[in-house]
């Protein structure tokens, strides 16, 4: 039975070997890849980083320029049959009237007008980032006075998806900035408090309780509004992550400290410290890459919390202000009822908020679970 | 017992102080004071302070002094008067005003939280039990949902279905015709049709939160020996569930019902700014923005105390509750 039984499963043999020998991170990525959410939410990530990166590409139109006769006007609808005839994507024309009676403006679509959507169009001209000149963009249509507003336009004509892929930069790099500053505060005293144990794991474990036990909206409040309306953007920019960010660690220390109360005892911290390695090499060494994939997984579940944290606050006016587009800015716009009701659109940076946050907790869902290979 | 809640409450003692402090701080940090923004507002109406009447007020309100001055003015008065200072904004005291926004804002706050946890808890378990089912996946996706939509976006929405497709008056607590109206049973009626939207809100904020937890610790006891004794003694599998693992897995919300004092306190500030709403949030928003010192110092304090106590009543329960807890 034995003999008979051997020579049959090479295959799974082979595949059981490359399990072995297979290092560490491909262990993770494998246990990542079964996580089908994640995997989606991961993709979605990278689209909107590359849009928000490249956003003057994207972006169809000038995010700040007003158009005083498409104020307010619809998503315009992409079609690809004309009257039956195949066209390829492309939109109609708009055209504006006002109502008699409530002289409110309603725009209809033209129909005579066909405007194929061009892809890599050159329109207005923009610096990225100061590096170089170029008016490339994503699509468009050539025509002087029609538009393609995929999530309409605002009160004064500006392009809400333009808006949209500029606000993206803002508010996601607010959240990454706030995550890296609460990662090297929360590193840096979750490591030395979860290492050294005794009293000065007490006095950071005090430090923590009390921060956390101040209220978060009041005192992220409290803070920004004592931000001098005056002050340069950038400034005001760096200093609401910091605001963010001085929350935020905590728990990203008590992730580290607890990570390191475990590993502490291992065998070959034991037998690095026998050997004579320093305690800043036993802990840079030895110790953080074996929680790296741990903390990896609380930076990703992190980022939604300083995302949220920043449209609130700006969404009150306490945050960034105008001119600085953020998703929280963009929603002040939607902040009345009779707004929203005319234009239900103005609510899209709602829901690019909604989708983001969505996709880092997937993603950092899926990263947890993966982040012990050999768990199972 | 009584040797665990005394030490508990003693530790609770520097962190007040300490607390108290910062509040002090942090509306401090503002460059400039009341009287600069006092004046800035006059100045829009077309009215203009002189320098010396600024100086006089400066005086008049004690402004000149030290901060740590200022400071030991403030906190003694609160401690031994619970005199909480004079809002310089709205001309009358602090405390008159935190008092009449107090019973609405606790009556919102604490329905809200009965509602989560009448949402959370039952769901949790019917998640847990049933685990993979397909109610179970749509509570999951509602629980994410409800993780990522930020509570003011949710608000948003809520009064513009109620505005354009059910033609309710939203936002507020009442309708014009009923606001200065003695109680009747037509304002209850009007009341109610204004309140589901906080509810709704606040709720499904809350639950969503607390069923992902609910769910997993219920999973995490489900699987333990002693469910199984449980089972094997012949009990239905309602005795067993609600008896035992679900009694094991109600610690964190008893661990929570602390923070929610705070919570319940300030009701949320963002969700009842946007709605509207005549709490205890949307006074101190304002109060930040006009730099309205005592008060919103005053609100930060209250906030922080809350905490504190609610963390501390928090141990207590838990403590009694899990005897592991005690003696750790």
């Amino acid at each position: 039975m034995t003999d008979q039984a051997l020579p049959a499963p090479a295959a799974a043999d082979a595949a059981k070997e490359n399990l072995y020998t297979a290092r560490p991170w491909q262990l993770v990525w494998r246990r990542f890849r079964k996580h089908v959410l994640a995997v989606v939410s991961l993709w979605f990530l990278i689209i909107l980083a590359l849009s928000a990166l490249f956003a003057e590409f994207v972006a169809p139109y000038d995010p700040f320029k007003f158009e005083r006769l498409r104020t307010l006007a619809p998503p315009t609808a992409i079609h690809i049959f004309h009257e039956g005839r195949f066209v390829g994507p492309f939109v109609y024309g708009l055209e504006r009237e006002r109502d008699a009676d409530t002289a409110r403006v309603t725009f209809t679509e033209d129909r005579e007008t066909v405007l194929p959507i061009q892809f890599l169009y050159r329109g207005h001209s923009y610096s990225f980032f100061g590096l170089f000149q170029s008016d490339l963009h994503l699509f468009g249509v050539d025509d002087r006075r029609e538009q393609v507003n995929l999530l309409g336009t605002d009160n004064l004509g500006r392009d809400v998806f333009s808006r949209l892929m500029h606000g993206a930069r803002v508010t996601l790099s607010a959240g990454l900035v706030g995550v890296i500053f609460a990662f090297v505060l929360g590193l840096a005293l979750g490591s030395i408090s979860g290492y050294f144990g005794g009293w000065i794991d007490g006095a950071i474990q005090r430090l923590m309780e009390f921060i956390r036990s101040i209220p978060t909206i009041p005192l992220w409040m409290g803070l920004a509004a004592a931000l001098p309306i005056a002050w340069d953007p950038i400034i005001v920019y760096v200093i609401i992550t910091l605001i963010l960010a001085l929350i935020g660690w905590t728990h990203l220390a008590r992730v580290v400290r607890g990570q390191f109360f475990a590993i502490r005892n291992e065998d070959y911290v034991l037998a690095a410290r026998l050997a004579g390695a320093s305690e800043y090499r036993i802990i840079t060494r030895h110790m953080l890459p074996a929680m790296t994939s741990y903390i990896i997984a609380a930076l990703t579940l992190a980022v939604p919390e300083m995302i949220l944290g920043e449209t609130a606050l700006s969404f009150l006016g306490l945050g960034l202000r105008p001119p600085v587009v953020s998703w929280g800015v963009l929603l002040q716009d939607a902040q009345n009822l009779r707004s929203i009701s005319l234009a239900p659109w103005l609510l899209s940076p709602g829901v690019a908020v909604v989708l983001t946050v969505l996709a880092f907790n997937f993603l950092g869902d899926g990263l947890r679970d993966a982040a012990d290979p050999y768990g199972q | 017992m009584t040797a665990f809640i005394f030490r508990r409450a003693l530790l609770s003692i520097p962190t007040l102080i300490f607390i108290s402090f910062i509040s002090f701080v942090i509306i401090q940090l503002p460059p400039g004071d009341f009287v600069t923004a006092y004046a800035a507002q006059l100045r829009q109406s077309g009215e203009y302070l002189s320098a010396a009447q600024e100086a006089m007020l400066r005086e008049q309100f004690g402004l000149n002094d030290p901060m740590l001055v200022q400071y030991w003015r403030w906190i003694t008065n609160i401690v031994f008067r619970g005199d909480f200072g004079f809002s310089l904004e709205w001309n009358a005291p602090v405390s008159t005003l935190i008092w009449d926004r107090l019973g609405l804002t606790l009556a919102i706050s604490s329905l809200s939280l009965v509602f989560t946890w009448l949402i959370a808890i039952p769901v949790g378990v019917y998640s847990a039990t049933r685990q993979y089912s397909f109610f179970d996946h749509l509570f999951t996706i509602f629980g994410f949902l409800g993780k990522g939509t930020p509570d003011f976006l949710l608000a948003l929405v809520l009064m513009w279905i109620g505005f354009a497709y059910l033609h309710i008056d939203v936002g507020g607590l009442f309708s014009p015709q009923y606001q200065n109206a003695p109680w009747s049973l037509d304002k209850v009626i009007n009341l109610l049709t204004h309140l589901w939207i906080p509810l709704v809100v606040l709720a499904t904020g809350g639950a969503a939160g607390l069923i992902r937890v609910m769910r997993a610790n219920m999973l995490d006891e489900l699987g333990k020996p002693y469910v199984e004794t449980a089972y094997a003694q012949g009990l239905s599998e309602r005795q067993v569930v609600w008896n035992y693992p679900v009694r094991v897995a109600l610690n964190p919300f008893i661990s929570t019902v602390g923070w929610s004092l705070p919570a319940l306190f300030s009701g949320d500030v963002i969700t009842a700014v946007v709605l509207n709403l005549p709490t205890t949030g949307p006074l101190l928003l304002k109060a930040l923005q006009t730099q309205d010192m005592y008060l919103a110092g005053s609100f930060i304090l209250i906030l922080s105390v809350f905490t504190v106590i609610g963390t501390l009543v928090s141990d207590i329960l838990l403590a009694w509750f899990d005897p592991r807890i005690r003696y750790a």
